[in-house]
């Protein structure tokens, strides 16, 4: 089925923030204040909660998706009894590795519509959890080097305004017009012919979206309990009974479970198997330099992407490592590959030097779309296989996971990312605007 | 970066001049006709992807180009042996038998 613009618009739109939350609103009157006390009166942001022993739902993960389905389970649902367990500390995962890219010009109607509610969502975000997530719309080019892949940004970009969402198909010269650093020259082995722009795209704070759906879940009583690992299910008669974790023994009917790259590990202590392979995926940032490029730049073909960091930096991103891993480390040559495509996009980037270089480990699919789904155990779903591009889902996927567990039933935008989909062959390939662009 | 032994060249090289391919062993099955489509898409799609132990094909690329097998450990990159195809089916399942 596919998803009209005008049903799901109403489905974006914002609810109304009601009394009970957010006791301690962060606002310039509090920043003042605190001026005058040098800044030492601040309190902790989220509560340190000692874990109980049972709880309604609880959510596996305290990455950026795990945290947003917390926080509109609370304020969308209802549900107050709810832990997030995290093994590590919060948002250490992925979404503190991550080069922050939010866009939502997918092909396929499913994917953008699903990306969609989550950009639209982005642009409320600060002043709904009433956090700083420093979203800034500064735009995105994806560059095309062939004929073919000109004709994808033509057929991408119609799609995209076909669905309502803002995109443009430009030719090399319009680039360079936009960004006048770039090299469009024919002399380069890969030569830019154009590129598609979503000028509503950009990037987020990457920490700052984990801390501020962390407040935010906290505010309304939702346990977040780290250095907290689940070692194991507890399953009867294909319904989840409880969770083995690194502090003892939780009960609960409800499991939503959202660990990006360890979810084959999570699905085998279920006894799911999953369509998910992980790799290691690479960035890396460099010195800090003057402002020098105000929008988002990558590029498939080449296998590199970059933007500058409010700090200055050059946030450099790769393609995958090809072999499957947990290491979260990948291998120097990718690197290398990646250094030398942004330096034949951008030449007078030769000499600026890297500062820090590290990995994460991704989720990825057949096709290059995440998994929202129930399972063949009851009351345990998967929120998944959101690859190298998940980060820019971040409330959307939250928010259409916590009514997933909530109602026990998908919604309508992630009907589609069913984990039988890779037994019915309705696969939804996106690995044109997904396979390495993040 | 680690350094793969190819058991057709019998020399150790750097993973740059090999090409990952995949988990190893799934078999098509013998009739494809009969499969459910639950079973069609398990051989199609669904991964061991542990964490620990992996055994997985490796193609020699930029050598002799032949396929082979490598048993590796996904958490921290340590490899345990590289194989031909037909000696690592007979590793294989010795150890399978043994779990
Ligand atoms: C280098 C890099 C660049 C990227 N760039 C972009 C980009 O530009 N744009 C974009 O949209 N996306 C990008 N991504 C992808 C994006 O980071 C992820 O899709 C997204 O952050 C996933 O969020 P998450 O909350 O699901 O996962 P995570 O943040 O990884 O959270 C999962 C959490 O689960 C925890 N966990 C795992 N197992 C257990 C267990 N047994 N018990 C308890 N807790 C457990 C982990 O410790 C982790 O904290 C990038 C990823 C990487 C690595
Ligand atoms: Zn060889």
């Amino acid at each position: 089925m596919a998803l009209k613009c005008e049903n799901s618009l109403s489905l974006l739109a914002h609810k109304p923030i009601t009394g009970a939350r957010l006791n301690k609103d962060y606002s310039i009157w509090k920043l003042l204040s605190q001026g005058f006390k040098q800044h030492q009166g601040w309190t902790p942001a989220w509560r340190n909660p000692e874990i109980k022993s049972s709880y309604d739902v609880v959510i596996i993960g305290a990455g950026g998706h795990g945290l947003a389905t917390a926080y509109y389970l609370a304020r969308e649902h209802g549900i107050k009894n709810i832990a997030v367990l995290e093994k590590g500390y919060l948002g250490g995962g992925n979404t503190a590795r991550n080069t922050t890219i939010v866009r939502s010009n997918y092909l396929w109607d499913e994917a953008a519509m699903l990306y969609e509610h989550s950009l639209k969502l982005w642009e409320g975000l600060t002043e709904e959890i009433n956090f700083n997530v420093m979203f800034s719309q500064r735009g995105v080019f994806n560059l095309g080097h062939t004929l073919q892949d000109m004709r994808d940004i033509e057929r991408r970009v119609n799609a995209n305004n076909l669905n309502g969402i803002d995109a443009l198909a430009l030719n090399a010269q319009e680039v360079k017009d936009r960004i006048p650093m770039i090299n469009i020259s024919k002399n380069t082995r890969f030569p830019i012919m154009g590129a598609s722009f979503q000028p509503r795209a950009g990037v987020a704070r990457h920490d700052a979206v984990a801390w501020g759906f962390a407040r935010a879940a906290s505010n309304y009583g939702v346990d977040i309990i780290e250095n907290c690992e689940v070692q194991g299910m507890d399953i009867e008669n294909a319904t989840i009974k409880g969770l083995q974790t690194s502090l003892g023994y939780i009960r609960t009917s409800k499991v939503g479970c959202v660990t990006a790259g360890h979810s084959s590990v999570m699905a085998k202590a279920a006894g799911i198997r999953m369509p998910i392979e992980s790799h290691p995926l690479q960035a890396f940032v460099s010195e800090s330099l003057k402002p020098i490029l105000d929008t988002v730049v990558m590029s498939n073909a080449v296998h590199g992407y970059v933007s500058q960091s409010d700090k200055g930096e050059l946030v450099i991103g790769a393609g995958i490592d090809h072999y499957t891993s947990y290491a979260q480390r990948g291998s120097p040559h990718i690197i290398e590959h990646t250094a030398a495509a942004i330096i034949e996009l951008f030449p007078m980037f030769s000499r600026v030097r890297m500062n820090r270089q590290w990995g994460g480990i991704v989720d990825t699919t057949p096709d290059a779309c995440p998994i929202i789904s129930k399972t063949k155990v009851k009351g345990l779903y998967f929120n998944c296989g959101w690859g190298t591009g998940g980060f820019k889902a971040t409330p959307g996927s939250g928010n259409i996971f916590a009514h997933t567990i909530a109602h026990d039933e998908p919604h309508p935008l992630n009907a589609a990312f069913s984990l039988d989909r890779f037994h019915s062959g309705h696969l939804i390939d996106e690995h044109g605007a997904a396979g390495v662009a993040h | 970066m680690f350094v793969i032994n190819c058991p057709h060249c019998n020399e150790p090289r750097e993973e740059e001049e090999f090409h990952y391919e995949g988990e190893a062993f799934i078999a098509r099955p013998a009739e494809p006709e009969t499969q459910t489509d639950a079973e069609w898409g398990d051989y199609l799609f669904m991964k061991k992807n542990p964490k620990g132990w992996h055994w997985e094909m490796w193609g020699h690329s930029a050598g002799c180009r032949k396929l082979f097998v490598v048993k590796r450990n996904t958490a921290n990159h340590a490899i345990d042996g590289a194989w031909t195809l037909t000696e690592a089916r007979a590793a294989y399942d010795a150890e399978m038998a043994k779990i």
